[in-house]
């Protein structure tokens, strides 16, 4: 084990944490966007609308994340109508492209927990709101809104670890996040079980923290929970 | 052709990650306190850590271990794992870790009084468990177990950068080829939609197999 070359290959590898942490924060926030709209159109009661967002979430769950990412990157670029029109500077760079890869796919996943959540909603709750003079959407953004984003916390946290680890793939798309360092300085060195030791031990750190801040939002959302304590 | 191969790949890594995964639980629950640092070791470092970089450790350095583990039985030489060898190892360890966490909960909602009363009809311990512990923990896992293969197979497509000629790695070399490149992954994507809608309808008729004993609500 050469400890002064793991010593020396962390500076380079943090050098690829802001790339990481950007597609991470980037997609999630973009993504969470796409779900919540998803999601209300999933449940939005139109026939065809409904069938549209569920074909939608079916296609990015089923298909590996590796094929969208190519299918964006590489896919998009054989229409003449794309390459001509105003999108073209966006999806000619692998960043934009990974971006876009990464919050469809999560706003496929996202939308499914939040739909989920919305419909775990009492329905005498809504009632209650209902009875009280709300109208349904006060009643949507008071009441059933934030029960649900409590109640999809934890299987939200999955989703985030999942697109941790998911932004590794960004490196297939030539960006030098730390996954694309750390195969770069490993076909350099060969030091092979150095470098993913720290590779590896940066994603770990990451998924802590992230559990931990998905932990803290769920304690700082049930009040209730821990009144008695 | 890299549809089979595909099927292949994920498979074998499938099979292998169940019997990883059964080792991994039985050590979680095991009364020994190694054991059970060893698997949890194993199962946190595996699921927080991305696939690729699990991948590029086999790939990179699996031969080398491979070496090493031959020359401590006396071969010297150089081994050289091909890439379906290394695919299978790669997804199979990551699959295996999830499915250690599946198994270990299955294995954990079998009612303990089960097993007791196994124990008081005398049968042995070889027994208990293919009689008892085996058939009810199958009943539990195939759900989690269902999910872990989705996994399994959607990972198969990063054994791709190993040059491995699966589904994804045809598609790649197709798309540069012909210079039609949203073509080909839209097509690769369909099969892979294919395989998990195929895949889905299964592990439902072995749900409903496997729970043929239990009466519905």
């Amino acid at each position: 084990m050469n400890w002064q070359l793991m010593w020396d290959s962390l500076p380079r590898m943090l050098g690829g944490l802001s790339l990481t942490l950007q597609l991470i924060l980037g997609s999630l926030a973009l993504g969470a966007l796409v779900a919540f709209a998803v999601a209300l159109l999933r449940l939005s009661g139109n026939r065809v609308v409904e069938k549209l967002a569920a074909a939608y979430v079916f296609v990015f769950r089923g298909t590996p994340l590796l094929v969208q990412i190519f299918l964006v990157y590489y896919g998009l670029g054989q229409f003449e109508f794309i390459r001509d029109s105003f999108l073209w500077p966006f999806l000619r760079e692998p960043y934009w492209c990974a971006i876009l890869a990464l919050t469809l796919n999560t706003g496929a996943y996202t939308s499914e927990v939040l739909r989920g959540a919305i419909l775990s909603v009492p329905q005498g709750q809504v009632e209650a709101a209902r009875a009280c003079g709300m109208s349904r959407a006060l009643a949507f953004r008071r009441i059933v809104l934030p029960v649900a984003i409590r109640q999809m916390l934890p299987a939200y946290g999955n989703e985030v670890i999942l697109m941790v680890k998911a932004t590794s793939l960004a490196s297939t798309i030539t960006l030098m996040e730390v996954t694309g360092i750390a195969r770069r300085m490993i076909a350099q060195t060969f030091a092979v079980f150095e470098l993913f030791i720290v590779a590896g031990a940066i994603y770990l750190v990451l998924n802590f923290v992230a559990t931990r801040l998905i932990k803290f939002a769920e304690w700082r959302l049930t009040p209730y929970l821990r009144a008695r304590a | 052709m890299g549809t089979a191969m595909t099927v292949a790949v994920a498979v074998s890594a499938f099979a292998f990650g169940i019997v990883v995964g059964s080792l991994g639980a039985s050590a979680k629950l095991s009364h020994s306190l190694a054991l059970n640092v060893l698997a949890d070791f194993y199962t946190t470092i595996v699921r927080g850590i991305p696939e690729l970089l699990v991948i590029y450790l086999l790939f990179f350095g699996g031969s080398g271990v491979a070496t090493s583990i031959a020359a401590a039985f006396g071969y010297d030489g150089r081994v050289d794992l091909n890439a379906f060898t290394i695919g299978v190892l790669a997804v199979g360890l990551i699959s295996g870790a999830y499915s250690t966490e599946v198994i270990r909960g299955a294995v954990q909602s079998v009612p303990f009084g089960q097993i007791e009363a196994a124990r008081a009809c005398g049968m042995s311990r070889w027994l208990i468990l293919r009689r008892v512990l085996v058939p009810q923990t199958l009943r539990f896992a195939l759900p989690g177990l269902g999910n872990v293969w989705q996994l399994t197979l959607k990972d198969t497509a990063l054994v791709s950068v190993t040059a491995l000629a699966e589904l994804m790695r045809v598609t790649h070399l197709a798309a540069g080829a012909t210079r039609q490149p949203f073509l080909f992954y839209g097509t690769a994507a369909v099969l892979y939609l294919l395989l998990t809608t195929i895949s889905t309808a299964l592990f439902n008729r072995a749900e409903i197999s496997a729970n043929r004993g239990v009466r519905r609500a």
